[in-house]
């Protein structure tokens, strides 16, 4: 070997395969202006399509006048329920097998609801269209409350529902109620309670928010008459399962419509549902013959596409004094507005809200869960996590602070108490999963050493005696939150939406010169998959990730896939990707032998080719392996070098991880600071440690926004009071902590690379770290649970209410 | 969040402006920086079916020191307020403030004309104004007048400008040297209208507090001078019990709107404590 040899390291880092900090590839077109979203979609003859609204939560929908509309010039049709009736698509199905209206059929369920759909040239000419369709209603008492949905003398909300006594996930208790979802053993926990030495009962509320992506949701439909076919470019974070359900519900043949989801600004659950837009924009276009476009605004996006979270979380926890749990019961009222339009897989009406055990050994627990209607918008959707999981992991993080604070123990000791051991995993939990791995302590107590935790304890001590003695006004509070997510849905046996199983897949061509195209079922919209994905198939085969194209969106190429929400882009199209890699690496070992002359098993692979054994010189790159399958293969072997992989995963990955927030309050305004917030993820295996630290910086952000402030707010009479960026929270980077990351690896044991996921993470464990910091901070004055949002006015609230203002 | 339909008009001079005004009526607003109006004609919340446009009207550009006095014209950005030395020497309140204005862009287009002729009781600079003891010039069809800016609100997008008028300049007294100053703003985040402001000038002698006024932003329906808060606190040291008594005044005067920046009582809380806290750092930036 001569000098210019590439070392085996300098041949590895050439792959930039996993483990590699790559630069993300599609940043070079987003930085430079030329992304492609669905409203850069402009074709020849387009029409803009946008909605009339309810402005009431609640009336009758009396009479819809279009006359004046329709001479306002431009404006073309005005759709209503009763066009839509004409093709049977007045109502639509929804993901969690309720139905909603797509256009007001009789009346309106809630503030800005879609009443009817204005088509004209261009979207000025549709909103002009839009002030002058004249709407009669008779306002109806609204139902704002969740708590009191399932009165006696509540309105009814779901006329359409009248009678029917069961529902989509079993008996309906009431006329407002969707769903009652229960789970565990109930007599055993409440035999832990009797038995039990301490307890604690709290209702934690999680309050409506919004995923709010940069891009608002939106679509392109253009029906060719003559070929019978629809296209539609879309903002769906989910492209085939979209095409599935336009078949199903238009009954198109699945081959007549194309379905394409181009760049995406941003998804976080709000792009996974199918909303009146898109029916309306297909319709629209079907009756006029011209391609039909509807982008919402952002009021509309707050306001109408999708909330998330509005899980009211009555938590109870059984321990010994010595703070050994033995017990957790929780009983969620889950509010989800006037249609159950939650986007979870089709058995779980609650999601994977059963992971709500967390990181501890509970012997026994039991979960009960109440979906009901109220006057609000239609969702919940899971916001950057993995279906109701977010929810689950401020429960229980909340619920042990309370715990601790009853005790009078630490809350990270008692969390250390408490946690799985690692010897215990495979870990089979009282309400029923089985956890692939972790190591909980020594994630916990590299939290504790590296923020020097104790130091900040005996400051809080010290800051809490000054407060007393009157020589500061501000308090110190610190929050811990140690998260175990689910996540990768899913396994069949368990998982799939409207009957498909929530598998995922992947495709791969090796092209003659050593490059390659890899087409995937998943969907970026940020994550940086053409980044990630090439990265994995770099290592697998040994071919740089920068001759690897990575395509995703377009269902006429990608093989079928469920699409990319819940951290299942890794856990499932993550593996699916190496497995078809492996595919082709076989078959890639086997014209290697032919050419190297020797019998397969002496083949060792070798970063970037195949190696005879005890031969170094004998080998064959992975380059010169493609150019041969394109030539000269062994006789009988079909030429060329492609692969397929739909994987079906044998289980979820539970990605964990330690936080830490220090937090301080100034009790005369209510603004806090936050002093540091610590981040320790363990995800499995790193593929682009880069791209993982940007995930966790973006969902801590998201974690901040929400705990500190962002809510979808309702006033008495129904009307949303946060529906723009003026009220509803949406951080700066001025208002943003800075953020510290670290890191354990304990690899998922099913995974092909033992990947687990991180995109959810940090929303899912940052929430509870910003609430207990908020909540520890005044625990000292006597409160024991504040609920969230801890916006200014109400941290000064709380400060009051425990007398520590005048 | 789309517009109605406008016709849009840019005169060259400020008599032209007044008189396409005139002409048009009712139906037509100057437009200056836009970051009020337009956002309301995207809601439909005011729907002029005229826009005159002032920028290419000279006249109502530049910052001009006379001594005693500052002449601001209407169309200066807050931009070219951050930017301008003569404000820097004269009236570095004015630079405070309007550094706590919504964000770099927006600053770049707003005017100080359009931030005082709006009327809305989140913008900042109509109590600073009030302060200073500023006088607003204003143009329309029947000829130039004068209005200080303590006269000048009226109500909630209720002012002293009558259908027609322009706004052309705003004169300005430059408080003594050694004055202190301070403008104490609590907001949300960035680009947020205060949930509560106090706008505090001052001056010292003897370690006692010679002449004060305070202004309050978004604390009621217009901008407020708290007199009896200023009262309170001249010929005192700015003891706490002192500062109290202020804030006590000046809450007295409040009535804001519970919206989601808080209810009522917490606004009026803040607000007695911006109070509180603008007296101190004035106080103590004197010379
Ligand atoms: C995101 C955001 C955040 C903001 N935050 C703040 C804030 O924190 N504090 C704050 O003070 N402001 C804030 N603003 C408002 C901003 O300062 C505006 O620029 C200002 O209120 C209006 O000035 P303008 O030049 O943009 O006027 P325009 O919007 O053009 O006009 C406002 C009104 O004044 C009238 N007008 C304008 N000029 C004249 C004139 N010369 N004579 C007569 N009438 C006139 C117009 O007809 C209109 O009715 C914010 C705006 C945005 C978009």
């Amino acid at each position: 070997m001569n000098d210019m040899t590439p070392t085996r390291e300098q041949r590895t880092a050439a792959l930039e395969g996993m483990g590699c900090k790559r630069k993300r590839v599609e940043d070079i077109r987003f930085t430079q202006g030329r992304g492609n979203y669905v409203d850069d979609v402009k074709l020849p003859g387009m029409l803009h399509g946008d909605f009339v609204r309810s402005p009431h939560a609640h009336a009758r929908v009396k009479s819809i006048n279009a006359e004046e509309a329709l001479k306002v010039p431009g404006v073309l049709a005005v759709i209503t329920a009763e066009t839509l009736k004409t093709v049977n698509l007045a109502w639509m199905p929804t993901l969690a097998g309720d139905v909603q209206m797509v256009l007001a059929d009789g009346k309106v369920l809630f503030q800005n609801q879609e009443v009817a759909f204005v088509v004209a040239t261009d979207r000025y000419a549709a909103d002009d269209g839009i002030n002058k369709v004249e709407v009669e209603y008779e306002p109806l008492p609204p139902l704002v409350d969740p708590f009191k949905a399932m009165d006696h003398n509540a309105p009814v909300l779901r006329e359409d529902l009248d009678g029917k006594t069961t529902g989509a996930h079993g008996p309906r208790k009431h006329h407002n109620h969707i769903f009652e979802w229960t789970v565990g053993d109930k007599d055993l926990t409440d035999a832990a309670f009797r038995k039990a030495e301490v307890t604690i009962k709290e209702m934690i509320s999680y309050h409506r928010t919004h995923p709010s992506p940069l891009e608002t949701c939106q679509c392109v439909c253009s029906f060719d008459k003559v070929k019978g076919e629809l296209t539609i470019w879309g903002t769906f974070q989910a492209p085939h399962v979209i095409r599935t359900v336009v078949s199903l519900i238009a009954k198109l043949p699945e081959q007549k419509i194309h379905v394409i989801a181009p760049d995406i600004g941003g998804g976080f659950g709000n792009k996974v549902g199918a909303y009146p837009g898109y029916i309306c924009a297909a319709v629209a276009s079907i009756v006029t013959g011209k391609p039909v476009k509807w982008v919402e605004d952002r009021i509309e996006n707050l306001t109408a596409t999708s909330f998330a979270r509005d899980y009211h979380m009555t938590t109870e926890i059984a321990a010994t004094k010595e703070g050994k749990v033995t017990g957790l019961r929780v009983h969620v009222l889950a509010d989800h507005g006037a249609f159950d339009a939650c986007a979870d897989p089709s058995k779980w009406p609650a999601g994977f809200f059963n992971i709500v055990t967390g990181s501890y050994d509970f012997p026994t627990a039991h979960l009960s869960v109440d979906g009901v209607y109220t006057n609000k918008a239609p969702g919940g959707v899971a916001y950057r996590c993995s279906f109701r999981v977010t929810e689950a992991a401020y429960c229980i993080e909340r619920a042990m602070d309370i715990l601790a604070q009853k005790l009078g123990m630490d809350p990270a000791e008692l969390r250390l108490k408490n946690f799985i051991k690692p010897e215990q995993f495979p870990y089979h939990s009282a309400l029923g999963w089985e956890y692939d791995s972790g190591d909980y302590h020594t994630a916990m107590r590299k939290m504790m050493e590296t923020t020097d935790y104790a130091a900040l304890r005996k400051e809080q001590t010290e800051k809490r005696e000054a407060f007393r003695r009157g020589e500061t006004r501000e308090i110190m509070g610190l929050g811990v939150s140690f998260f175990t997510e689910i996540v990768g849905a899913g396994p069949s046996k368990n998982c799939d939406i409207l009957g498909i199983a929530m598998f995922d897949s992947c495709e791969i061509r090796m092209h003659p010169t050593g490059a390659g195209i890899a087409r995937m079922g998943t969907k970026s919209q940020g994550q940086g998959h053409e980044t990630t994905w090439a990265q994995i198939i770099a290592t697998e085969i040994g071919i740089p990730a920068d001759n690897i194209q990575v395509e995703e969106g377009n269902t006429d190429t990608a093989p079928y896939g469920l699409g990319t929400y819940g951290s299942r882009s890794t856990p499932v199209a993550g593996a699916a990707i190496a497995m078809a890699a492996r595919k082709i690496k076989a078959k890639a070992q086997m014209i290697a032998a032919y050419k190297l002359e020797v019998h397969e098993d002496d083949l060792e692979f070798d970063i970037d080719g195949f190696r005879v054994k005890g031969l170094p010189e004998k080998f064959m790159s992975m380059k010169d392996i493609c150019w041969a399958a394109y030539n000269s293969v062994p006789p009988g072997m079909e030429p060329g070098l492609e692969a397929v992989s739909y994987y079906d995963p044998p289980n979820m990955t539970y990605p964990f991880g330690a936080y830490l927030c220090v937090m301080d309050i100034d009790v005369d305004t209510g603004v806090y600071k936050v002093r540091r917030f610590y981040a320790l993820d363990d995800c499995g295996t790193r593929i682009n440690p880069m791209i993982i630290e940007g995930q966790v910086h973006g969902g801590l952000t998201e974690a901040f926004a929400i705990a500190m402030g962002q809510e979808i707010r309702y006033d008495d009479t129904g009307n949303v009071v946060t529906g723009s960026f003026m009220d509803f929270f949406m951080p700066t980077a001025v208002e943003t902590p800075h953020w510290e990351t670290d890191f354990t690896v304990t690899p998922s044991p099913h995974h092909p690379i033992g990947a687990k996921g991180v995109g959810e993470s940090p929303n899912v464990g940052g929430v509870p770290a910003f609430s207990n910091a908020v909540n520890d901070a005044f625990s000292f004055l006597g409160s024991t649970h504040i609920q969230m949002p801890h916006d200014f006015w109400r941290n000064w609230q709380a400060a009051k209410n425990l007398g520590a203002v005048a | 969040m789309i517009p109605g339909p406008f016709s849009y008009h840019r005169p060259a001079s400020l008599a032209d402006a007044v008189k396409l005004l005139a002409d048009l009526g009712d139906d037509a607003r100057p437009l200056a920086g836009g970051h009020s109006l337009v956002p309301m004609m995207k809601l439909r919340l005011a729907t002029p079916a005229h826009l005159v446009d002032l920028h290419d009207v000279a006249d109502l550009k530049g910052i001009r020191g006379y001594g005693d006095t500052v002449v601001i014209g209407a169309m200066t950005t807050q931009h070219e307020l951050l930017a301008s030395g003569e404000i820097r020497q004269t009236l570095p309140i004015l630079q405070e403030a309007a550094a706590l204005i919504a964000d770099p862009q927006v600053r770049y287009c707003g005017t100080i004309g359009g931030n005082v002729a709006n009327g809305d009781p989140g913008n900042d600079m109509p109590a600073l104004m009030m302060v200073l003891g500023a006088n607003f010039r204003l143009n329309g069809p029947g000829g130039e007048r004068d209005v200080p800016a303590n006269e000048f609100y009226q109500g909630a997008y209720f002012t002293a400008l009558e259908p027609g008028e322009i706004l052309t300049s705003i004169s300005i007294p430059v408080p003594p040297a050694g004055h202190g100053y301070a403008y104490e703003k609590l907001k949300r985040k960035v680009g947020d209208y205060a949930t509560a402001a106090a706008a505090v000038v001052l001056t010292m002698a003897g370690g006692k507090v010679a002449t004060c006024a305070i202004g309050l932003t978004n604390l009621h329906e217009t901008p407020l001078l708290a007199t009896d808060a200023a009262n309170a606190v001249i010929g005192t040291s700015l003891d706490a019990a002192t500062l109290k008594k202020a804030a006590a005044a000046a809450e007295a005067i409040m009535a804001p709107a519970a919206d989601a920046r808080g209810p009522v009582e917490y606004r009026k809380h803040v607000g007695g404590i911006m109070v509180m806290r603008a007296l101190q750092r004035a106080a103590g930036g004197t010379a």
